[in-house]
């Protein structure tokens, strides 16, 4: 199963991704993550800058990724009762 | 209502600035998040599934208009311009910026109220009775009681760190509108053949994980000892709580565990040890804050009639206007479930018309119910119909108080970190089936539908006439459907049904118990919870299932 990582942002509690540079507020620019994702996971965890760094599922390629679990889909597009409110890298409507 | 003296000012301002300091040290990496994770809890600061959440204490659910409208003012300005009235009496925020908040607690005390106490294994917020003060049923206001036990509790150095939190909820009628039975404790005022006031204490109460109805321990203790036996209470559950197992923590494991008799006993001769301590507030403390619940200065000249000619205004008036103490008013509930709206949400601008029509029509007041809806406590029948208007013209005039569209709903996995499963679009989709319809609504009679999206059971679902519990299936969102619960003075459990949903199979089970319930009522005075408790469950089976 493919994996990509995901955080909040500390200052702003934002939902994030890693594209392999940064933390983008987009699950599209997520990066496949291989064989780096421990260490990579315990360099976030110990920069202190991102809350609840985690590896996630999902199917799909690059620019197109699904979550597997409907958790991190509703996390992925925002809440599914306000589609006003929804990210726009991902529609509500795959929840 | 209670206005801050400058202790309570002084705790709150020594409070902010130091979780202010707490939060700048930790924007400054000075301090991990493990170590900022606890502190941040205990000031109502959660990270959800988005964002952070702010859960803002409201004492006993009640407001006034200018704690309502920076209760808008919040919204506007550091959240996304609504915020979610809860089951606790509460509103929460779910999109706080951690760099914004030391700003926003300022604004919060400058109206007399913060967020501590609203997490963490503490006493959280004393809820009451929404009809305080103005039911005609109530024997006194038990607020000034709350209000004591929120002094008594707020910051208890003994109470800061109990095995797990603890709900406290406090009543004066016999018809129970805070579900005492099912809180930690529970406190029921009465007055004695000699007229003297005192409570009946309910023990050991709760939903959650392990759903339990309190238990009675004591019928009687006088007004002017209960706060040292709510200490002995704490004093027993806090030294016996079962620290080494957060599922078991709670108090009505203990009790449970220990029995009522042998609980009563410790927590007697606890308070044996207490009482004379002098823990007990003086009369002249008891005079001070019921002085400040006195009556509003009511006209006593207001007529006591209503003109009920526009159709829709009597439909509202049937269905969410209750009878005031007074002569001339009424208490009117504002539904926060309009139709395809989410339950408990309000925009800022219906914070505003809230609190304008509070300060212009209601004395200034505003209460929060656990059902998630809000109350103006003291309107002059003679304003009442000015008041529907600008309610109806803000979308906040929804006609189904206690019936089946008026859902209580946890935010569930559409914002909640602890989730298994969204709860907010099935009660959207239960009550989508009855909403363009109030007179169907009003012919199936009350029906208190109840929906949690996990276990932990904010949406109260154990009491629940219909409870709905989201759970996780490998993987996939399903429903546990329930019935028989009650919270109010005939409270019971409800109970599983049989097997489990999806999300739209559990919406047509509802419909499908409710044609059943109005095929084989008694009359139509029946309710669903009677029909149910007359005939049992298997019909209710058979018409779900097959």
């Amino acid at each position: 199963m493919t994996k990509i990582l995901t955080g909040n942002r500390l200052e702003t509690g934002d939902v994030l991704w890693w594209d392999g540079h940064d933390w983008s507020t987009r699950i599209a620019d997520a990066v496949a993550i291989g064989d780096d994702g421990a260490p990579l996971l315990a360099e976030m965890i110990a920069a202190e800058r991102i809350n609840d760094p985690v590896l996630i599922d999902v199917t799909g390629t690059p620019g197109n990724w699904l979550p597997t679990t409907t958790r991190e889909r509703v996390r992925a597009s925002g809440p599914s009762v306000r589609a006003d409110l929804a990210r726009g890298s991902l529609s509500t409507e795959v929840i | 209502m209670y206005r801050y003296d400058h202790f309570d000012q002084a705790i709150v301002d020594a409070r902010v600035a130091e979780f202010k300091d707490q939060v700048g040290r930790r924007l400054r990496n000075e301090i991990t998040e493990d170590e900022f994770k606890p502190l941040r809890l205990m000031n109502g600061l959660y990270l959800q599934l988005h964002a952070y959440m702010l859960r803002v204490a409201i004492p006993y659910g009640t407001l006034s208009g200018t704690q309502m409208r920076m209760l808008a003012h919040i919204a506007r300005k550091y959240d996304r311009d609504y915020g979610h009235f809860t089951t606790r009496q509460n509103i929460q925020y779910n999109w706080i910026k951690l760099d914004q908040f030391s700003d926003l607690l300022d604004d919060l005390s400058k109206v007399e109220m913060h967020a501590f106490q609203t997490s963490g294994n503490c006493i959280r917020n004393i809820s009451s009775d929404q009809f305080a003060g103005a039911a005609a049923d109530e024997i006194a206001d038990p607020r000034p009681y709350a209000e004591l036990l929120r002094q008594w509790s707020t910051l208890h150095p003994e109470f800061s760190f109990l095995p797990r939190k603890f709900k406290i909820a406090v009543i004066a009628s016999d018809t129970d509108r805070a579900a005492i039975q099912l809180h930690d404790i529970g406190l029921q005022l009465r007055r004695s053949d000699t007229g003297d006031l005192g409570f009946r204490v309910y023990v050991g109460g709760g939903m959650g994980r392990t759903p339990v109805v309190g238990k009675v321990l004591r019928d009687w203790i006088p007004v002017g000892q209960y706060l040292s036996y709510s200490e002995a209470i704490l004093r027993v559950y806090n030294r016996y709580g079962r620290r080494d197992n957060i599922y078991k923590a709670r108090i009505k494991i203990l009790v449970n565990e220990l029995g009522i008799a042998e609980f009563t006993r410790q927590v007697e001769a606890e308070w044996a040890l207490l009482e004379p301590l002098g823990l007990d507030a003086p009369q002249a403390e008891y005079d001070r804050i019921i002085a400040q619940f006195a009556d509003p200065a009511y006209d006593l000249s207001a007529p006591d009639t209503l003109d009920l000619s526009d159709p829709d205004f009597a439909v509202w008036v049937k269905q969410n206007v209750h009878p005031h103490k007074q002569p001339g008013y009424a208490i009117a509930t504002i539904s926060l479930k309009p139709r395809r709206g989410i339950p408990g949400d309000a925009s800022s601008a219906q914070m505003d018309v809230i609190a304008d029509l509070a300060e212009r029509y209601a004395q200034d007041e505003i209460r929060v119910t656990h059902s998630q809806n809000l109350v103006l406590a003291h309107v002059k029948k003679a304003d009442l119909y000015t008041v529907w208007q600008a309610l109806a013209a803000a979308d906040l005039a929804t006609p189904n108080l206690d019936l089946v569209t008026d859902i209580i709903v946890c935010p569930g996995m559409d914002y909640c970190t602890l989730a298994n499963a969204r709860s907010i679009p099935i009660s959207q989709k239960i009550a989508a089936l009855f909403e363009n319809d109030v007179a169907q609504q009003q012919d199936i009679g009350e029906l208190k539908v109840k929906i949690s999206g996990c276990i932990n059971g904010c949406g109260h679902h154990h009491a629940g006439h219909i409870g709905i519990l989201g759970v996780d299936k490998k993987g996939e969102e399903a429903y546990q459907l329930l019935l028989g619960g009650s919270g109010a003075e005939d409270t019971t459990l409800a109970k599983i049904l049989g097997p489990g949903f999806d999300e739209n199979g559990i919406v047509v089970a509802v419909e499908k118990l409710i044609a059943r319930y109005r095929s084989i009522r008694s009359d139509p005075s029946e309710r669903f919870l009677d029909t149910y408790r007359r005939v049992g469950a298997d019909t209710f089976k058979e018409a779900v299932y097959g």
